[in-house]
């Protein structure tokens, strides 16, 4: 790539489209120059109808497929490279555990990629079990595990190598709604200790508000961003949910949202 | 799994077994058909009893066959799986001629094989057993070793993994499943491979041999002893799978557990 972002910036899109199957007849543009900048340290939720194209944006940001025009930039570096140099973490809705590995063994999966050794490697695994609270369940195998525990390792698997960079696609998106909003506190609680920067995708607006610091709306496709919100609810807990201004946010992107529904 | 949920997996098929057996005693008993029709259990297994060791010899060279071309068929099938796999010029090429092969009636090339292997070798046998299994230990490989989840992939690509690391970490694993159904219909087939196999040639001292000569010398109870010997190593042979199975599969244990009672 012939330019590059500053560093200070985690992830950036220029003019990024994406056009899948293109000049056929099934051609879909999933994304039209899309720009958006997320600073280090950051908490950015992606928000739009379903088939707008927000996972195929974080797929672009993680480097899984090429963006048709524009450019990517993570941590400065083509969004391909930072792939490869292992800067961000990755976690679905689907939690994507391996069935025939034990927690502590998926968790440890990158580890083992990078070559750590198995000193190494079982130190951080307890640690990022302790991070999200499952140091009993180590020996465990996923199918052992409710949902919500099973995201709690996905996101441990994603932080394990310490990215500087989170992508998530609607990680809470299957779980009921207690433990979705106790595991939003537990996000937040993360990401406050680690500092990782994140992207979360997310169809649920109390969700988007409730956990970033942005939130970007999305029209359906092809998904172009429509509206960019700040959020400023300081430091989140069990009031902010009951705070006007959580309500007056949560106003404020319906009526984005709205305002590009299709008729 | 608790000694209860043991009794309960074995309690079925044992009475259902016993019961038939004595059935099959009692009717014949009664209405005392002609010997050479159908012997009655208590004969066969006094033939057994009386021809020991011509039996073993027979079911050691034919659990023989059988087991080397399982095991043999089961390879082959692995490996050209994880390579149809990963190369798509490999599938093309390949695909076609195993579906071509597996219409061939597998069975009724081993008089063919004993013209090219000579009349009285096992290799023809393990040859016919060999193709045998390989088909459906191929195609269950194969998807076992394709269909895996998006999401599980995605992940592996984001950590940068090789495609070695991919095969080892998710395909291998997510074909585990798959290949071990497809062993327990590849043990049983085995068996009936070598037996059937054994009709046309190889090793005189084989089940096989032992079946059509008995047979042909209307040593009806005799036959049905070496019809015996090769259900009981079937079955043996489709246990030691179940227990590979397990042993291969620990996460799949607990899933069962936690299911069953
Ligand atoms: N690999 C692909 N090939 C073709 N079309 C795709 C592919 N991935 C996504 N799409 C299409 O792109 C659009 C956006 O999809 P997606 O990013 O998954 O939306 P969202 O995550 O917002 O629901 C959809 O119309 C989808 O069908
Ligand atoms: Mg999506």
């Amino acid at each position: 790539m012939s330019t590059s972002a500053p560093v200070s910036v985690a992830v950036e899109a220029r003019a990024a489209s994406k056009i899948f199957s293109r000049g056929k007849p099934n051609q879909v543009v999933a994304l039209e120059s899309i720009n958006l900048s997320v600073r280090q340290g950051g908490f950015v939720a992606l928000i739009g109808p379903s088939g707008c194209g927000k996972s195929t944006l974080l797929r672009l940001m993680a480097g899984l497929v090429p963006a048709t025009e524009g450019e990517i930039f993570v941590n400065g570096k083509a969004a391909d490279q930072a792939r490869r140099d292992r800067d961000y973490g990755m976690a679905f809705q689907s939690a994507s555990l391996f069935d025939w590995r034990t927690v502590t063994r998926n968790i440890e999966l990158p580890l083992e990629l990078l070559g750590w050794s198995k000193d190494q490697r079982s130190k951080r695994s307890a640690e990022m079990l302790d991070l999200v609270q499952l140091s009993d369940f180590g020996d465990h195998y996923p199918n052992q595990l409710s949902g919500g525990m099973q995201q709690r390792v996905a996101i441990a698997r994603a932080l394990s190598f310490k990215p500087s960079i989170l992508l998530m696609d609607e990680p809470f998106g299957a779980l009921d709604e207690m433990t979705r909003e106790h595991m939003q506190a537990e996000l937040l609680r993360i990401w406050e200790d680690t500092q990782t920067s994140v992207v979360f995708v997310t169809h649920s607006i109390p969700e988007a508000v409730f956990l970033a610091q942005r939130v970007i709306v999305m029209s359906p496709r092809p998904g172009r961003i429509v509206a960019d919100i700040d959020v400023d609810l300081g430091p989140r807990g069990f009031g902010t949910r009951e705070d006007p201004e959580f309500f007056n946010k949560i106003t404020e992107v319906r009526e984005a949202l709205r305002a590009v529904e299709v008729p | 799994m608790t000694n209860h949920a043991r009794l309960r997996a074995i309690a079925p098929p044992l009475v259902v077994g016993v019961g038939g057996l004595a059935l099959w005693e009692l009717v014949l008993t009664v209405l005392n058909p002609k010997a050479f029709v159908l012997p009655r259990p208590s004969v066969i297994a006094g033939k057994v009893v009386e021809q020991w060791s011509t039996i073993i010899t027979a079911t050691t060279n034919t659990g023989f066959i059988a087991v080397t071309g399982l095991i043999a068929g089961a390879l082959l099938g692995i490996m050209v799986a994880i390579l149809v796999s990963r190369f798509q010029i490999v599938s093309e090429a390949v695909t076609p001629l195993a579906v071509a092969v597996n219409a061939i009636p597998i069975i009724a090339l081993a008089p063919i094989f004993n013209f090219w292997f000579g009349l009285r070798s096992p290799r023809s046998n393990q040859g016919i057993v060999v193709l045998l299994v390989f088909f459906p230990v191929f195609v269950n490989s194969v998807r076992g070793l394709t269909e895996v989840h998006r999401g599980q992939l995605d992940l592996m690509e984001s950590f940068a993994a090789s495609t070695w690391e991919t095969l080892k970490e998710v395909r291998i694993p997510n074909a585990l499943p798959y290949l071990f159904t497809s062993l327990k219909i590849a043990s049983s087939l085995a068996v009936i491979a070598a037996i059937v196999a054994e009709y046309f040639g190889g090793d005189q001292a084989a089940l096989g041999q032992l079946i059509v000569q008995q047979a042909a010398l209307s040593r009806y109870s005799s036959a049905w002893a070496g019809v015996l010997a090769g259900t009981l190593m079937g079955m043996a042979l489709y246990l030691v799978v179940v227990g590979l199975e397990r042993w291969f599969m620990p996460w799949r244990v607990t899933e069962i557990e936690r299911s069953g009672s």
